[in-house]
This record gives structure tokens, C-alpha cells and sequence, in this order.
């Protein structure tokens, strides 16, 4: 019952462009709604936006002209301004402002086009969800080339914001992370920050009667927010947020025609489907960020743990060998102090073996001239602590391990050398045990 | 009842005026644009225009909608009256944890699930058409809308407004990539699940109306089981963890509360009219009040009136959708909250700020009066001396026409007096008055130079800034601390030369100016 899926340039190549468009075009101004945190203007906007429409559709009684553009242009600036002023004047929060605003506002539009629907032909399905699908029917000649209008449109758009962001990137880049700075330094960060929400309401009317409202919303803050994860410097992000909206567009198409077919349907909604790509993108890139991704960050914590206690392993093995040399500990014997796993207790020390730290013998382990100097560091930094932390720290005698557990993980050559000279070269701990002395390679 | 009708009424004729928005707004944008159109096609725009006016209904149609004589009537109204009270409820704890577009994002994130409902459901045997199986997918997707947000919020670096992006535009994309092939199945296109975004408030019948009471009553007993909980996290997070509370699952449990709402509220004014149900009635009921329970209850009232106007309001107009209606029913009551609200609202800020302004130009002139006068004289005494305005004017930043108001207050109120040559003097309740404040202001300079180590050239504007909201308390302590520096006048010294005393310095009253800047204490410490 699968009819064979095609993909023709003509066709799919006109959509993809007018996808990764609208995609780049929001995602540029997106950038800085999200380090304003105004990430969810744009959905406020391309909500409120419907009176503007409807007003300007019966001035103008067309569906697809510049009055209607203007008309939601105009809107949503105001949605700007209407929900500072809230916020100012009437001391609410950023977000309920926001929310009291664009609410009020498609619901004044509802009723104008429900008070029209007997007059005009003005859905509010079709407003909010312009078909990116329809993109290559709609052609416009120009210089021998048929081109269609959403992509002009676009085109047009995204070179806006491109100039926008490369011409005014130190002072966005500036009223975004200190305002105060940049209106001392002599440029206003207001006019930034209206000028910006023009950008905002430009791109989200354009792209909202072209690709529909679902792609922009999303682009405003999906490849932006992905972008955030992976790197910390702006311009990198700038780029990365621009890859990423082209590359979600790109998918967001392919799966919209093949996905459904798997099922045996049909093809679905290209611009929902380019949202759901941009947030798998996400959701990876918040796995696996180089920096904070979560499996990233569990594998970084498990491989410490995994140094830690064999660290603890060489340390145990070094005071069992202070009170009687050259003795041979079982595993399970050093597991079981440890309160470690057996199994990773082993493990561990046979790598140990491989490192030439330690010896294997029938009954246990037993430490080599190498193993021995690697527990003597280990545990003249615990014990150097202990002094530390009684001598200039004051904490009290039976407190002092538990820290030195934890920090002779992370004390390297010269900070054993500090503490040797805060604390007088002591010869013992607190507890009266002998600090082995620094041993020279 | 009778205020509830007359409220009813209020709003009536208040939104009748909505829909000539766009007329009047065309009117002008007509002009504009009247280069791009031919004459008559304008004609046919103004007519088209006129027509969309809205016909007043008849008495007995008013009748039918007031005195609920409708059956449908009586199930919607009933039905959005009580969805109005939950989510004004629960919006309260939302704008309090100031995440009141939590609704927003929550309320797209149910949209995947409504339609993976119905596409499922045949697979399990169920109807797919059913409104609990559409409500469950909508809670399933929307608890799933809720995990992602902790899981950006917390496992991420970003913020809560991006989370809440996030959920909400992926979520939405999948729901319409969904519905989209939902659309494709024989059945699907009239399933109606279309209604999910915009609701479909008219056609809501008694099992509907009865799920929202139900839902709505879950809300408030959680609500009223984990209010201590709820509140602790809204007003200090870090605080509620330091003490042992499980703020996470309180987190989940008031997002839960905010799905729940929203799913019932789904159906009967669509998704995008549910957030305004959960944001506006919170934050008109910020405005007046500070005790979050009266909050709650002026909220879930606002929500309440909403609902029930709203409704009334569609049934008796023809034309007027329900839902957009009760959004305009409570964002009006939104600003009439911002404008006139008790605790916050605009004009009773505005008020405040000009008593204390008041307050201030009135310690202002006292003090300036009684430092003339302690210039003329070391130790004054009521009505002897008089001063001119010149002087007085000539102390501070003030224009002479808020000097002179101020003046004239004061004489209405006793304090001051007018001598023959003009001059202004000060009676005997005037004075007691300037001295307190001059006692009071060279206590804080006082304290400033001895306690705190600021040089005396510095503490006059210091002490200018916080002597009118000294408390009397404050004003002890600072006396029993500074017993030794005061002097048996009642009166303490200034620590500093007073500039008006060094204009008259020149003017041979160096005697008195000269004990003035120096105050026996500060000799030892001057350098």
C-alpha cells in the first residue's frame, strides 16, 4: 500500500530553502531574546499579532499583501511595549505581564475574525499555521529565474538580521549582558532593545504568514538554546545556532515526507515536524555538550570515582605496609575496608598490576618500590591535611579525616609543599602517625 | 447575586465598545492606504465595515442568559464559572513562583498527547473519539512537558524562560506534525480535535461540565492539604530545601496542579485562551492584596466572574466567541485591578508617593527654618524673629512654587506664622516641630561621623536621606548611644558649618556660626 516516496529539487529543494530561511532568520535575533531572557517573546508576539491582521485584512480585504504586514508589524511591536509598560507601570512580573498581554490581544483578534466570518474568508487555522508545503506553487519571475515568493520574502528577511547582528554585534552583545554598562559607555540599551523587538516582530510576521508559526516559535529559542549548551563564547554561538537551524530544517523536512510512511500515512506537517528535529537536536546536544552535557558530566563524575578509590586502594595498601612490610592483602579483604565492590576492587587492582604498582601473588597483593611511592604521596597529602586542618584550621581531632579523605585526591606537589611550610615540616599527624617524607624521582 | 448582576451588566456595556475597535482603527488606516484602492472599493470596505455592528439583544433573550432558563446555558456557564475558580487558584502559586507562562508551555505540551491518544486508542481496544482517552494522552504528554522543563531547568544551564520555550514550541510542533496525520485517517477529520486549540466553549455539555467540577475540587484539596508546602516553595525555595521539604516533588505536584487545570480547561476555552485563565486573574489579584490567601481567594473570584461574564456574555450576543470572550471579561478586570487595586495598585502607589513627598518638603521647610533662625539666634524662640522667603528658597533645590505651597500648608496647620515685615516665623507648635527634626537630623550626622566614620563635609546629604523615615525607637537608641555628645539645650549642635550659616558668616555673625562648625567632641578627632 506504500506508494514509493519522491523527492524532487524542484519541489522539496524550494520548501528545505524556505525552511532553512526562516530557520536562520529567527534563530540569529533569537540569540539575544535568550540571553535577555525574553525567550518567549516570540511566541507572545506571533500570538498576539492576530488583531493586527484582522484589522489590516479589512482595510485592505486581501489576504497576502503589504497592509497585512505592516498591520501585524505594528501589533507586535505593541505586544513589546505593552508588556514593558505593564511591567513598569504596574510592577508584575516579566512573564505574567507577558502573558496578560498577547492573551488579550489574540482574544480581541478571535473576536474581530469570528464578527467577520460572515463577511470574509479569514480562518484563524490558516493564520497561524501558514503551509511552508505550499511554498513551491507560489512563483514570482525574477531575472529569468522562477523563484518562489516565500523564499524572496525570506531571503530578504534573514539578510536583515544578518546585517542587523553583524553591524550592531558589540552593542547587542553589551546592553545583553550589562545594560547599565553600555547606557554609561554612551549608547542606549533601551533603543537596542527596541530596535531588536522590531527585528523580533519583523521576522516572526514574515516567516508566520510563509512558514506558519510553529517553525519561527521554535527557531526563536530551540537552535539558540542549543547552541548555548555547546559553547560559551557569543559569536560561536551566533554560528552554531545558524548550523543548527539550517541542519534541523533539513531534517525536519526528510522525516516530515519519509517518517510517515514508515506507518503507512502519508506526508505530515513539514514545519512541526522541523520544530520536533530542532528539539531532538537539542536533547542531544544537552547529552552530549562537550562542556555540561548530562552523559558527558555522568561519565566525567564515574571516571573520578573510579580514580578515587583506586587511589584509596594504593593508600590502604601503603598503611598496611608501614605496619608490617612487604605484606600480601586479599581483595576482598581491601574491598571490604573500603566498602567498595568487589568485583571493581579488582578490577582496579589489576590495573594496578599492569601500572607495576602492585604484585600479584596467591593469597593477595603486595606493593612494588613504584606502587610504594605513589601511597606515600597519597598519604602524606592526607596526613599533611590532618596537620593543616588542626594546626591553622582549628577543627577538632576526631573531624580532620573525613576532609583529608576527600582532598588528597587533589593535592598536587606544590600544595604538599605549602602545607609543609605553613604547618613547620611536622613529622607526625594529630594522630601521632609519621608523615612520609617527599621522595624525589 | 444582585452585584453579580450588576457586574454582569457593567461588562456587558463595557465590551459592547470591543468590536468598534477596528472600526475606527480602519477608518484611519483607510486614508492610508486609499492611494492603493479605486474609490469604490474603499466605499465597499467603509460598508462592509458599518455592517459588522452587533445588535443589541432583546429583553426576553437577556432574561433567558440571566435567569438561566437555558439548559445550555445553565451547563456552560456553570462549566467556565467553576474551570474560572480552579485556575485562578492554582495561577495564584504560578505567579508566585514567577512562572506564570508555565501554563503556556504546558498547555502546548498536551497537544502531541490528545493526538497520539486517538491514533492509539483503536490499538487498545478503546474509542478514540472518548474524552477520557483524549484526556489521558493530554495528561500522559503534559506530565512528559513537565519533565522536560526540570530536566532543562535543572540539568542544563539554562533558564526557566527557555525551558518553557522549549517545551512549548517542540511540543506544539509535534502535536501539529500529529494532528496533521491524524487529519489522514478516515475517522480523524471530524474527531474535532481542532477544538483542543481553540476550544469549543458552547457545545460543552453536563459530563464536561461535571469532569471540570470534579478536576477543579482535586485542585483545591490538594491545594488546601500542601498549602504551607506550596506557599514555602513560592516564597523561598532555598529555604524550604534547608529545612527538609521535598521541593521537587512539590515542584511536580504544583505542575501537575497547573496540567490538571489546564486539561479540563482544554476543551472548554481551547489552549491558548487557558493560559490567559491561568495568568490574568493571579496578577489582577496581586494588585490587591499581600496575604497570599485573600489572593487566592480574589483570584479564583476574578476567575470566576470571568468565566461565568464571559459565557453569559456569548450566549446573549450573537457572534461573540466564549472563550475570547471571558479572556476580555478578565484581562478588563485586570487593568481596572492595575488602576484602582488597594495594596498595589497604580494610582494608590502614585498616592503614596505624593504623601511622602508632602512629608518630606513639609520636614524640609521645618528644618531649613529652624537652621535660619539658629543662625540669628543660638537657642530661638518661637514667633520672635522673622525670616525672608529669599533665604528659605535660596537653601535647597526647590522651586518657589512648591515652597510656597508647602508654606501654605503649614500655616493652615499652625506651624508657621507671618510677621509684619514678611518675613516667616515659626509658633510654638512649629518650633517644637522644627526641633525634633533638626535634633533628629544632627543625630543620624552624628552617628554617621562617630559611629561610622564618614567625614563630617559628607553626612549632611546622608542624613537627609534617611531623617524622614526615622522610627522613634531608633531615634532613642540613638540618643542613649550618643548621651555623651548631647548638649542640655534638647537640641543637639550641628557637627558641620550650616551653609546658610556661612552666607551670614560674612554678615558679621561670625560669634555664633563660629561655635556652630565646631563642636567641643570633634576637636580631638579633627585633624
Amino acid at each position: 500500500m506504500n506508494e514509493p516516496v519522491g523527492l524532487s529539487w524542484d519541489y522539496d529543494g524550494w520548501i528545505v530553502l524556505a525552511g532553512m530561511l526562516c530557520a536562520v532568520a529567527a534563530s540569529l535575533p533569537g540569540n539575544f531574546l535568550l540571553l535577555r531572557r525574553m525567550s518567549l517573546l516570540g511566541d507572545a508576539i506571533s500570538h498576539a499579532i492576530l488583531p493586527g491582521l484582522a484589522v489590516a485584512f479589512f482595510v485592505s480585504e486581501s489576504r497576502s499583501s503589504l497592509p497585512m504586514f505592516l498591520g501585524a508589524v505594528i501589533v507586535g511591536i505593541l505586544t513589546a511595549l505593552f508588556t514593558e509598560w505593564i511591567r513598569n507601570f504596574g510592577d508584575v512580573d516579566e512573564g505574567a505581564s507577558m502573558g496578560v498581554v498577547f492573551t488579550t490581544l489574540f482574544a480581541i483578534g478571535l473576536v474581530m475574525i469570528v464578527q467577520a466570518a460572515d463577511h470574509v474568508d479569514l480562518d484563524p487555522g490558516c493564520v497561524l499555521y501558514g503551509a511552508i508545503e505550499a511554498t513551491p506553487y507560489d512563483l514570482i519571475k525574477v531575472a529569468e529565474l522562477e523563484i518562489p515568493r516565500v523564499v524572496i520574502v525570506l531571503g530578504i528577511v534573514t539578510v536583515i538580521n544578518l546585517l542587523f547582528v553583524l553591524l550592531f554585534f558589540k552593542e547587542l552583545k553589551l546592553s545583553a549582558f550589562d545594560p547599565a554598562l553600555a547606557t554609561s559607555i554612551g549608547f542606549s540599551s533601551r533603543l537596542m532593545h527596541y530596535l531588536l523587538m522590531v527585528i523580533v516582530a519583523v521576522t516572526a510576521v514574515a516567516s508566520f504568514e510563509t512558514a506558519g508559526n510553529i517553525l519561527v516559535v521554535a527557531m526563536f529559542v530551540v537552535p539558540p538554546a542549543t547552541a548555548f549548551l555547546l559553547t560559551k563564547r557569543l559569536g560561536m554561538m551566533i554560528f552554531c545556532s545558524t548550523i543548527i537551524a539550517v541542519l534541523s530544517a533539513v531534517c525536519g523536512h526528510l522525516s516530515a515526507v519519509l517518517v510517515p510512511h514508515v506507518f503507512g500515512f502519508r506526508s505530515t506537517s513539514t514545519s512541526g515536524m522541523m520544530a520536533l528535529c530542532a528539539g531532538a537536536l537539542f536533547f542531544v546536544a544537552s547529552l552530549v555538550s562537550p562542556r555540561n552535557g548530562v552523559i558527558v558530566r555522568v561519565v566525567r563524575r564515574q571516571k573520578l570515582a573510579l580514580r578515587i578509590l583506586s587511589e584509596d586502594l594504593i593508600a590502604l595498601l601503603y598503611r598496611m605496609d608501614e605496619r608490617a612490610r612487604d605484606c600480601t592483602v586479599s581483595v576482598q579483604k581491601l574491598s571490604s575496608i573500603l566498602l567498595a565492590r568487589p568485583w571493581l576492587a579488582a578490577w582496579l587492582m589489576n590495573g594496578h598490576v599492569r601500572t607495576g604498582h602492585v604484585i600479584p601473588s596467591e593469597t593477595g597483593f603486595r606493593l612494588t618500590d613504584a606502587g610504594r611511592h605513589l601511597g606515600s604521596v597519597l598519604v602524606r597529602s592526607h596526613r599533611l591535611w590532618e596537620q593543616y586542618l588542626v594546626s591553622e584550621g582549628g577543627v577538632a581531632v576526631d573531624r580532620i579525616h573525613g576532609q583529608a579523605e576527600k582532598l588528597e585526591h587533589f593535592t598536587n606537589r606544590e600544595l604538599r609543599d605549602r602545607l609543609d611550610e605553613v604547618t613547620a615540616a611536622p613529622s607526625t599527624d594529630p594522630h601521632g602517625r609519621r608523615i612520609p617524607s617527599e621522595r624525589t624521582n | 447575586m444582585i452585584v453579580w448582576l450588576i457586574l454582569l451588566s457593567v461588562f456587558a456595556s463595557g465590551v459592547q465598545s470591543v468590536p468598534s475597535i477596528p472600526g475606527s482603527a480602519a477608518v484611519d488606516f483607510r486614508f492610508q492606504i486609499s492611494d492603493f484602492k479605486s474609490l469604490p472599493s474603499s466605499l465597499a470596505i467603509a460598508e462592509s465595515l458599518t455592517n459588522r455592528s452587533i445588535s443589541w439583544p432583546e429583553w426576553g433573550q437577556w432574561k433567558r442568559v440571566l435567569l438561566l432558563q437555558d439548559y445550555n446555558t445553565r451547563v456552560v456557564m456553570t462549566g467556565t464559572g467553576l474551570l474560572g475558580l480552579a485556575a485562578g487558584l492554582v495561577g495564584s502559586f504560578t505567579l508566585l513562583r514567577r512562572r506564570a507562562l508555565m501554563g503556556d508551555a504546558l498547555s502546548h505540551a498536551t497537544l502531541p498527547g490528545v493526538g497520539l491518544a486517538f491514533l492509539l486508542a483503536p490499538f487498545l481496544g478503546l474509542d478514540g473519539k472518548s474524552l477520557p482517552v483524549l484526556l489521558t494522552g493530554a495528561a500522559l504528554s503534559g506530565i512528559l512537558g513537565v519533565l522536560a522543563i526540570l530536566y532543562i531547568r535543572n540539568l542544563t544551564r539554562l533558564k526557566e524562560d527557555a525551558a518553557l520555550g522549549i517545551v512549548l514550541s517542540v511540543f506544539f510542533g509535534a502535536g501539529i506534525a500529529i494532528l496533521t496525520i491524524v487529519q489522514q485517517v478516515p475517522s480523524g477529520h471530524a474527531a474535532g480535535l481542532e477544538s483542543f486549540i481553540y476550544g469549543k466553549t458552547a457545545s460543552m455539555i453536563a459530563s464536561d461540565a461535571r469532569l471540570i467540577a470534579i478536576a477543579g475540587s482535586l485542585a483545591v484539596v490538594m491545594i488546601a492539604l500542601m498549602y504551607k508546602e506550596l506557599t514555602l516553595l513560592c516564597f523561598d525555595e532555598g529555604f524550604a530545601a534547608s529545612r527538609g521539604y521535598p521541593v521537587l516533588f512539590l515542584d511536580l505536584l504544583l505542575m501537575a496542579l497547573v496540567v490538571i487545570v489546564t486539561i479540563i480547561g482544554l476543551q472548554a476555552v481551547g489552549l491558548v485562551l487557558m493560559i490567559a485563565l491561568l495568568v490574568i486573574p493571579a496578577a489582577a489579584a496581586r494588585f490587591w492584596t499581600h496575604d497570599l490567601k485573600r489572593m487566592m481567594l480574589i483570584s479564583s473570584g476574578i476567575g470566576g466572574v470571568g468565566g461565568l461574564a464571559g459565557s453569559a456574555m456569548s450566549a446573549v450576543f450573537p457572534n461573540l466567541p466564549s472563550g475570547a470572550m471571558i479572556v476580555i471579561v478578565c484581562s478588563s478586570l485586570f487593568f481596572f485591578s492595575m488602576l484602582f487595586g488597594r495594596s498595589r495598585g497604580v494610582l494608590v502607589r502614585i498616592a503614596r508617593r505624593w504623601e511622602l513627598n508632602r512629608k518630606v518638603d513639609r520636614q524640609h521647610l521645618l528644618r531649613g527654618m529652624y537652621e535660619l533662625l539658629e543662625a540669628r539666634d543660638a537657642a530661638p524662640g518661637p514667633a520672635e524673629i522673622g525670616v525672608p522667603l529669599s533665604e528659605l528658597l535660596a537653601m535647597r533645590t526647590w522651586s518657589s512654587f512648591r515652597l510656597l505651597r508647602q508654606i501654605e500648608r503649614c500655616r493652615r496647620q499652625g506651624l508657621l506664622g507671618r510677621k509684619a515685615d514678611g518675613g516667616l516665623s515659626l509658633t510654638v507648635a512649629g518650633l517644637a516641630e522644627a526641633s525634633r527634626l533638626a535634633h533628629e537630623h544632627r543625630l543620624w550626622e552624628l552617628y554617621l561621623i562617630t559611629q561610622a566614620d564618614v567625614a563630617p563635609g559628607r553626612v549632611d546629604q546622608a542624613a537627609d536621606a534617611i531623617e524622614h523615615v526615622l522610627e522613634p525607637e531608633l531615634i532613642a537608641q540613638l540618643e542613649q548611644l550618643l548621651a555623651q555628645q548631647l548638649t542640655s539645650r534638647g537640641v543637639v549642635a550641628s557637627p558641620h558649618p550650616l551653609e546658610s550659616s556661612a552666607g551670614l558668616r560674612t554678615a558679621g555673625l561670625q560669634g555664633v556660626s563660629g561655635n556652630i562648625s565646631q563642636p567641643p567632641f570633634l576637636k580631638g578627632r579633627m585633624p
